[in-house]
């Protein structure tokens, strides 16, 4: 039998010749016929112009030939959508079948037809067969459903198909069972907030059961789908992974990189001291080492989730560090995956092994390669303090193989080895100076300019060195040039007798004849800097820099959480959330790994749920509005995070311009030989506007009433108060995901009479902050800092402190839409942060807003009606004497009581702390728990706000 | 899930297309084709994302088989069933190649519709497909032939048809162990492990209930507390190490066939199955502890000036001297820029081999304990070229009559409790063969 003969015919006229052969009477020429066109369509051909004769071929009793009929009509049916409706009597017929495999078959190519004629037909088929008595043909109609709310989601739902899908979950058939879960699942992404799969208890443990019987395929559907499940508490957590353990031991690697999925986020829950916690540990290491036996793709697959687990659990793997080495003939993609896992395995313990695979990595053939196990050397100097000495001594040794970019390479990371240990390795500097002309990339001649620079004083030629790189200076790239010229001003800082005239050129190249605005405006900056004060000049740019930190590469930790929920897919592939390579609504759902909840605890947590409802905490922060983007965006042109490649001089330079724009003097700009600060110097002037305002208003704002500490003590004595005023729960405002790892959470409240904002910033990330400080944009009741940001202490990683920010109501005003908005810059030794965040606008009802009777009466006949507005309180159960003494410690004060035919009429006024006065109206009805409130004020506008006050004061 | 499938040829003609998502279009065919088969540069990776498509493709000898997407799915599952896929392929008509792709056309596309739907992998053992994908309609079929056919491929044990019948009851058990090292040129190993597979061939009637026995440490640590005599198969060969005395061995990790019940392996470490029919694979394994390393290989590498290298290497088998090794092949790479080369040898054949760039020493057998030498001149062409010879490793492959990991079968027994043969009817036979996998040693 050969079929290949179809491929060939390509003669002219074809198409008329097969719509004879279509036709013909004999069914074996009318079977080769279609063939041909199946093999035309395949090449890419066009042969829509037979439809109408190949549809004809499809009552048949011939299984093969119909099967190809269906498959050509699931190709050309959309583009003929009239003709198409021919089919729909054979499907529908077929659909009836008495061979359940023919039955199938029809249901199954009915849904790969999207033609809304044929949905509508389809509709009742597929009723019938997922109630069918056999076990295949129900299988296949599970995941028509799919198929179909694709096409038309409204209808599924309409039909009520969903709950027949639900109902197939608890199906006889593990095949059933499995199909079912895979189309809710597919479902249910793309509604994210339906509770469709109704994870309980229950239908877990029915996936459960069902996952010891079902096909490889179908046991990857379950477990992708348990990963989607917050068990309530840590006991559920353990039972549920003693029955997924098993799972490693599949053959599949699918089935066991998803297994691993689900133990390491719920893993995440058990108590670490529990021995379970321990012994779970263990069994993960082994199937992970397996799956580096099977086929290179998987591999692939395989090495870069287990990069991320690492990164998570490093306790994992940490004594497997054998299985990643390179094999001579493992293919690229795998050789340079193993290699970044062996560099985040590297420890004290094995770095002697590594450092000795390292350098045969060093001599193989492929380029980049290469460069990696360069670059890796270096990193291990960095990681493994007792190496470095090794590490550098070996890096010398590849310089000496004159392998251009073996050296090129070489030399780059030699200059991170400086910045972590200055004043160590000076010595081998002679070594790469030696190496200057073969230097041909902008990555690494700047980072020999900038070891001139940084050691100029200990190289008797420096100035020649630097002078060479001069001649071209037009030629070269902006990285090198703008280090050219930090490095010629060090060098002139160090030795301003010799380099007078050097220094001058530089600055004439850097500032006349370029025209790159970064070059330039730093090439102002030292210019001025320098003829204005050279003593300043010598502290700003031969400042002492901060260490590199060793792991600037890791995956920033919410990320990483999201990955793991993400393990063996393909975000965990890319290393990207799936929003970043995913269109439309699935998967822009961000999943992350459950908090730990002991099993006595409350399992109400509003984050605790199916990873629908995940998501909606973290909707609440992400309201930044435009404006506030903006700015931020503008000055965070060049604020990239440090990558792997990046080297680390920029990642200063940045941390000293963010610095800049709160301290507000120029010290810190001229960093050193950063790129990105000609990107900060262009933002600032901008910022300073924004920003110049507020130190000028500090003093002033310290002659408010009470003082930070004051407002403390003051504080404490209020906590007893049995009526305090109302304080909202505090809600994240920065994700660390947002902010580099630091997360800020906080709430505002009123305390004897000063406005506190509240918060609790956490350390996410993996190095220390420093140096936090924190500013408000304008905003409309001219809100600002009382006093600097307390954060006295270092934050370490994983630590959080509460502070509290007194705040005064003197700063500048502009209107912000909504009223109550708030722009916040926060920064600290790594950047500056933007959030907004809303306060409660009765922390700004001042203690003396009780009116005067009389006043209020003339004051509420003075306002027009116009201004009044009226507004329903729902389910509040408050009695008017509980609700008015409760309203009283947020400041709103009861002026009169009337009752009139059982309802109370309570008169209220509030003064807020710019002078405006509202009145108000409440009207309590006994046994009826809505209340009606009007509010009357010379600026209706503050009157939504207020009522959402009262909303809030009540309730809580 | 999966949008759609294609299989192209060496040119990145399409042979096979099916789409089964809406949202990939005719021009993914193309895109994968543009970006990766005509790419300039060699493939950097398995995985493709061309204009926020995804591609994952797999290479079998020069057809490209390849699967795209738009959706985060499941990377591993992906390669998972483009493997399966192939193994699909050649058990119905043997090499995945263009000319029996092309011969099959209609037969693969009815395969993909059969084992992939909507994008969703179904059942796709090969012996459930062969029933009823034929090729030959199902017009003769009854009616209890459909439904077994159907409730055999959704069923819980999709692997095996009731009703199959022997008279003569018989297994056969392959321990097929794949020895990979990799030493340093001064004789230290810098990695070592064996990957092993347990291959069953079952001819049993009826539905059998087997249970599997291996001198596993944890299993045998276990019995010897509790004073469990060890029960040795009738047919246990045992293993020839030269440390055959060992009695247990430790499994690093190992992974089953899915007719192998894994939650009783986990909670009891047994290994019981009811067997597929014929030829399968039950289990993989893998060892690094105590290895018996079937050869040593001891280079020396010398350069004699720029245009000449005199290689000498020493091969030494490491086993009891009555058993014998087999299809023993060493390569030795030789430098691009080679020009002759002389090679003596006290044993076996050796021989240049321009094209592979490599000195190619077979022996066809060679007792244990023994040793063996070659030296060869070879002679360089002066080349300006300043890369550096990468120097690749000395690679070798054998094999041999026992397994390197140590372990031995200790029992497999089948119950069979509705029919009348016992475990002791039962003919089995066990064998062990240790081959090479990737056995190298740096020079």
């Amino acid at each position: 039998m050969t079929d290949s003969k179809y491929f060939t015919t390509t003669k002219k006229g074809e198409i008329f010749e097969l719509k004879a052969e279509l036709n013909s009477d004999k069914k074996e020429k009318k079977k080769e016929a279609v063939k041909k066109v199946i093999a035309s369509m395949t090449v890419g051909k066009d042969v829509s112009a037979l439809f109408p004769d190949v549809v004809n071929c499809m009552q048949t009793d011939n299984l093969e030939l119909k099967k190809l009929v269906y498959l050509y009509l699931m190709n050309y049916a959309k583009s003929q959508p009239d003709m198409a409706i021919m089919a729909v009597n054979t499907f529908v017929k077929d659909c009836e079948d008495a061979n359940p495999l023919i039955r199938a078959l029809a249901v199954r190519t009915m849904g790969c037809i999207r033609v809304d004629k044929i949905t509508e037909y389809l509709c009742e088929p597929l009723r019938k067969c997922l109630k069918d008595e056999d076990p295949y043909v129900r299988k296949t109609a599970a995941v028509c459903v799919a198929k179909l709310h694709d096409i038309n989601a409204q209808l599924v739902e309409d039909q009520g198909f969903l709950d027949t899908l639900k109902d197939l979950i608890s199906d006889s058939n593990p095949m059933v069972v499995a199909n079912a879960v895979a189309a809710l699942s597919e479902i249910a992404e793309s509604h994210p907030n339906s509770n469709l799969l109704d994870l309980n208890p229950q239908s877990i443990n029915k996936l459960l059961t069902a996952l010891n019987e079902c096909t490889e395929w179908g046991q990857i559907f379950i477990l992708d789908c348990l990963a989607n499940y917050t068990p309530r508490d840590d006991r559920e957590s353990q039972s549920i992974c003693e029955r997924v353990t098993p799972r490693l031991s599949h053959a599949n690697s699918a089935v066991v990189l998803s297994a691993v999925k689900v133990l390491m986020k719920f893993m995440e829950m058990l108590p670490k001291d529990l021995d379970y916690y321990s012994t779970l540990l263990k069994k993960l290491a082994p199937p992970l080492v397996t799956l580096l036996s099977a086929e290179p793709e998987l591999q692939y697959v395989a090495l870069r989730n287990i990069n991320l687990i690492v990164q998570k659990r490093p306790e994992i793997l940490k004594h497997e560090m054998k299985v990643f080495f390179v094999k001579y003939n493992d293919p690229i993609y795998v050789k340079l995956e193993k290699l970044d896992i062996m560099i985040r395995l590297a420890s004290q313990a094995n770095i002697a092994q590594v450092l000795a695979e390292l350098k045969e990595y060093a001599t193989e053939v492929d380029v980049d390669f290469v460069r990696k196990a360069v670059r890796a050397i270096g990193r291990c100097a960095i990681k493994v303090e007792q190496s470095a000495e090794r590490c550098v001594s070996t890096l010398l040794d590849l310089i000496q193989t004159k392998v251009n970019y073996v050296v090129q390479e070489a030399i780059v990371v030699i200059k991170d080895i400086f910045r972590k240990y200055p004043n160590k390795y000076e010595s081998v500097i002679a070594t790469l100076c030696e190496n200057l002309d073969s230097l041909d990339e902008p990555e690494a001649r700047a980072a020999m300019i900038w070891i001139v620079g940084e050691y100029a004083e200990r190289i008797d030629n420096a100035d020649e060195l630097l002078e060479s790189f001069l001649e071209g200076f037009h030629d070269e790239s902006t990285q090198v040039q703008l280090q050219l010229l930090t490095a010629i001003v060090k060098l002139f800082l160090k030795k301003p007798t010799e380099t007078q005239e050097l220094v001058q050129q530089v600055l004439s190249l850097a500032t006349q004849d370029s025209d790159n605005p970064d070059l330039r405006d730093r090439g102002y900056i030292y210019w001025r800097l320098l003829s204005t004060d050279p003593v300043a000049a010598k502290e700003v740019v031969l400042a002492e820099k901060p260490l590199i930190s060793e792991e600037t590469d890791l995956i920033e930790p919410t990320l990483l959480e999201e990955l793991i929920c993400h393990i063996g897919t393909l975000a965990s592939v890319y290393h990207k959330p799936p929003s970043a390579f995913v269109e439309g609504s699935r998967g822009v759902m961000h999943k992350r790994l459950p908090a730990r909840t002991g099993s006595g605890e409350s399992t109400e947590s509003p984050d605790v749920g199916t990873a629908a409802g995940g998501s909606a905490p973290e909707a609440a922060p992400s309201i930044i509005p435009s404006q506030g983007d903006l700015l931020g965006d503008l000055l965070n042109l060049d604020m990239a995070p440090p990558t792997t490649s990046g080297p680390p001089p920029p990642t200063t330079g940045m941390q000293m311009g963010g610095m800049d724009l709160l301290g507000g003097g120029l010290d810190s700009l001229m960093g050193d030989e950063s790129e990105p600060l000609g990107g900060d110097i262009g933002g600032s002037p901008a910022m300073g506007a924004g920003f110049g305002a507020a130190p000028a208003v500090m003093p002033a704002s310290l002659n408010a009433p009470v003082g930070g500490g004051l407002g403390d003590l003051f504080d404490l004595g209020g906590v007893g108060m049995p009526m305090g005023a109302y304080i909202p729960p505090k809600i994240v405002w920065l994700p660390a995901m947002k902010a580099k790892g630091l997360e800020i959470s906080g709430t505002f409240a009123r305390r004897a009479g000063v406005i506190q904002m509240e918060l609790i910033l956490t350390n996410k990330a993996m190095s220390v902050m420093t140096d936090f400080a924190i500013q408000f944009n304008r905003n409309s009741f001219g809100l600002a800092p009382a006093g600097p940001l307390q954060v006295l202490t270092p934050l370490g990683p994983n630590q959080t402190i509460e502070v509290s920010l007194p705040l005064s109501t003197v700063g500048p005003v502009m209107k912000m839409d909504p009223l109550n908005n708030l722009q916040v810059a926060v920064k600290n030794n790594i950047d500056v942060f933007y959030f907004s965040c809303q306060y409660p606008i009765s922390m700004l009802f001042v203690e003396d807003g009780k009116m005067e009777r009389q006043v209020f009466l003339a004051t509420w006949k003075d306002i027009p009606n116009d201004n009044e507005s009226q507004f329903q309180i729902k389910d509040c159960h408050l009695n008017s004497d509980a609700a008015s003494s409760k309203l009283q410690g947020s400041n709103i004060f009861t002026i009169a009581k009337r009752t009139v035919e059982g309802q109370d009429m309570l008169y209220m006024s509030i003064k807020l702390s710019n002078g405006i006065w509202v009145l108000a109206e409440l009207r309590v009805q006994a046994g009826n728990p809505n209340y009606t409130i009007s509010l009357k004020c010379r600026a209706p506008e503050v009157s939504q706000c207020v009522f959402q006050c009262y909303e809030a004061v009540l309730k809580n | 899930m999966i949008g759609g499938l294609f299989i192209y040829n060496h040119k990145g003609e399409v042979l096979i297309s099916r789409v089964y998502r809406d949202d990939i279009g005719r021009n993914a065919v193309d895109a994968f084709r543009v970006n990766v088969i005509h790419a300039r540069q060699q493939v950097r990776s398995p995985v493709t994302n061309i204009a926020r498509t995804s591609f994952f493709h797999v290479k079998r000898s020069n057809i490209w088989l390849a699967a795209v997407t738009k959706q985060n799915v499941n990377a591993a599952m992906v390669f998972e069933f483009l493997y399966k896929m192939c193994d699909v392929m050649a058990a119905y008509f043997g090499k995945v190649s263009e000319e029996n792709i092309k011969n099959n056309f209609v037969l693969i596309y009815e395969l993909l519709d059969e084992i992939l739907d909507f994008g969703y992998p179904q059942n796709s053992e090969t012996g459930a497909l062969k029933t009823f994908i034929t090729q030959q309609g199902i017009k003769g079929q009854t009616k209890e032939e459909q439904s077994q056919i159907t409730s055999q491929v959704t069923g819980q044990i999709g692997w095996r048809r009731e009703g199959i019948k022997y008279r003569r009851n018989e297994l056969f058990l392959d321990v097929l162990e794949s020895v990979n090292l990799l030493m340093s040129p001064q004789g230290q190993v810098l990695s070592a492990h064996v990957s092993g597979r347990v291959v069953m061939k079952s001819y049993l009637s009826g539905m059998p209930e087997c249970k599997f026995g291996m001198n596993d440490k944890i299993v045998i640590d276990k019995a010897g507390k509790g004073g469990v005599t060890d029960e040795v198969g009738k047919s246990d060969l045992g293993g020839g190490g030269s440390t055959s005395g060992k009695q247990s061995i430790a499994i690093d990790d190992c992974t089953f066939n899915q007719c192998v019940r894994l939650s009783k392996f986990d909670s009891e470490r047994s290994i019981s199955f009811i067997p597929p029919d014929g030829e399968y694979e039950l289990m993989r394994y893998r060892t690094t502890k105590d290895i018996i390393l079937p050869f040593r290989v001891i280079p020396l590498v010398r350069e004699v000036g720029r245009t000449k290298l005199e290689v000498k290497v020493v091969i030494k088998s490491n086993f009891k001297p009555s058993l014998l090794a087999q299809k023993i092949e060493v390569r030795i790479p030789t430098p691009l820029n080679t020009s002759g080369v002389q090679v003596i040898c006290m044993k076996g054949k050796a021989k240049y081999k321009a094209s592979e760039n490599a000195i190619v020493w077979k022996i066809k057998r060679m007792a244990g304990m023994k040793e063996s030498q070659i030296s060869a001149e070879i002679e360089l062409l002066p080349t300006n070229d300043k890369k550096k010879w990468a120097r690749p490793p000395i690679s070798m492959n054998f094999e041999v009559p026992f397994a390197p990991s140590g372990l031995k079968v200790r029992y497999l027994k089948v119950f069979e409790s509705k029919l009348n043969y016992s475990d002791h009817d039962v003919v089995k036979w066990v064998r062990y063969i240790g081959r090479s996998g990737i056995y190298e040693t740096r020079c």
